[in-house]
């Protein structure tokens, strides 16, 4: 069985869905896993829809690898976004984001 | 009262429409039919990550099981429509079961075009469409095995690019003067074949196919005049639409369903979207799509109707594929007559080739170029008139272009 770690998506109303998502997974497909609202992930992880944008909680962000030009040019795009947004398809889960804490915007809701 | 909805074809258009039903506020009874074994999934990772084994299978299915039941969704999988009784409103199931509805939805999809030369029927020879057909072709997809593509279309070309990255011996035939003819313009088709040369890939051109022959298993593919020694073949030369259950039961079908902009069939109680149907393009035309983006968007316009919000359907089609490190995207339909620019550089494998038509950007194909792609569909999707010299700088950044 693979390693899993915890992520936490805070709701727009205040709801935490704290999740398991299994090492080297997208924390997008732990959340559509999971059911968690908001992360409706129309493309299914190809970077195409930005429907799995989040918005991470500020202690998380250096932890991050940088967004790629593909990630970039679609967060451009998608409504609502702030200095803290990503996609949540390109961020790959792995122990140094264990605790994680992101929240899904009002406009995923 | 809501009447329930019965869903044929468990693909990406029907977890769509199932999720865009229940979010326009749709609480009847929903049940999704499908052939396969398994709920909805990505097909697109098949052909990429999954074939090559970097991608698990529960990472394809596009719900998590608890999903259905949650969503009040009644899934029957391994199981296959027989007919729809349009006058008493019900689907006949092949077990003899009888599936009452109020509305119908067709998100049958397609499935692969086989080849009818002789041979063709030899062990080894493999399709690819679905989990089953990448799961067979994986027993033979090992590395130092020759491998005969027939067709340098999106999934040939891909699992060429896989099968290099693997150490299979690969050769794609492919009939016409060019790779990916029906899908790119010409300069892209030059850019991608030098790309699998350099990988090792053989390509014969202008090659059509023959036959197989083999004892049992393939062993020999005839291809232009001669012979050669395989191990195994992939086929990858398009899809038909299915659209017999349809057109069985009367509704307008020719090489698809043919629905309205509201993915309306000429039936008023069933509906269809996805690579089954055949509908009208936001420039008019009358046209069938086989993508992702045309199932997610035909679904969400098909559960606009259903649920008597209807909202005609004219989105920009886009297109994508992954071929080593290269990322190809594609966004509106491009058109023999248009006038291309080139943006970029192909030397430094990013660019895009832009597609003015009356001076409008119709279409754009990008390598490695996201920004490109993705300010260019904005571009068509508004119908923006550009300079041809003005996307051709590239000391103009594309945000002040799509500015």
């Amino acid at each position: 069985m693979k390693r899993a770690f915890k992520a936490t998506f805070i709701a727009d109303n205040s709801i935490a869905h704290a999740i398991a998502v299994p090492e080297g997974w997208s924390l997008m497909e732990g959340a559509v896993k999971h059911l968690v609202p908001g992360i409706d992930a129309d493309c299914g992880g190809a970077c195409a829809c930005a429907t799995c944008h989040v918005y991470i909680e500020p202690d998380w962000l250096a932890k991050l690898p940088a967004k790629k030009d593909t990630e970039e040019a679609m967060l451009d795009f998608a409504p609502g976004v702030k200095s803290n947004s990503r996609l949540s398809c390109q961020i790959t889960m792995t122990e140094a984001l264990d605790g994680i804490v992101m929240r899904v915007p009002k406009s995923q809701q | 009262m809501s009447e329930n909805i019965v869903i044929i074809g468990a693909g990406q258009a029907a977890i769509q429409a199932i999720q865009s039903l229940r979010a326009e506020g749709f609480t009847g009874p929903i049940t999704l039919v499908g052939e396969e074994a398994y709920p909805p999934y990505q097909r697109p990772p098949l052909s990429k990550a999954y074939l090559l084994g970097q991608l698990e299978r529960p990472r394809l299915f596009l719900k998590a099981g608890a999903y259905y039941g949650e969503a009040g969704v009644t899934l029957l999988l391994n199981t296959t429509a027989r007919a729809i009784d349009r006058a008493a409103k019900t689907v006949e199931l092949t077990d003899g079961r009888k599936l009452p509805y109020g509305k119908l939805l067709l998100t049958t999809g397609a499935r692969v075009r086989k080849l009818r030369c002789p041979g063709a029927d030899l062990d080894n020879i493999f399709y690819l469409k679905s989990i089953a057909d990448v799961d067979a072709l994986q027993a033979a997809f090992l590395p130092g095995a020759r491998i005969a593509i027939v067709g340098a279309g999106y999934i040939g070309l891909e699992v060429a690019a896989v099968g290099a990255k693997r150490g299979l011996d690969v050769t794609v035939f492919e009939a016409m003067d060019r790779v990916m003819a029906r899908a790119v313009s010409p300069s892209l088709s030059a850019f991608f074949m030098a790309e699998h040369l350099k990988a090792g890939v053989n390509l014969k051109l202008n090659t059509g196919v023959e036959g197989f022959e083999g004892n049992c298993k393939v062993e020999r593919i005839l291809a232009g005049g001669k012979s050669y020694d395989v191990d195994l073949v992939l086929v990858g030369i398009g899809v038909i639409a299915n659209d017999e259950l349809a057109r069985e039961a009367g509704l307008a079908a020719t090489d698809g369903i043919v629905v309205d902009r509201n993915a309306m069939t000429s039936d008023p109680a069933i509906f269809a979207a996805g690579d089954c149907t055949r509908h009208y393009g936001r420039e008019g035309l009358e046209l069938r799509l086989e993508c992702v983006q045309n199932a997610i968007d035909q679904a969400k316009h098909a559960a606009l109707a259903m649920t008597g919000k209807p909202k005609d359907y004219s989105e920009v089609p886009w297109f994508w594929s992954d071929q080593y490190d290269l990322k190809l995207q594609i966004a509106g339909l491009a058109r023999p007559t248009d006038t291309l620019v080139l943006r970029g550089d192909p030397a430094a494998r990013k660019f895009s080739v832009f597609h003015l038509r009356d001076g409008k950007v119709a279409a754009v194909e990008v390598v490695n170029a996201p920004q490109d792609y993705m300010i260019g569909k904005k571009l068509i999707a508004e119908g923006r008139a550009v300079a041809a010299a003005t996307l051709a700088d590239t000391a103009i950044p594309m945000k002040q272009i799509g500015a």
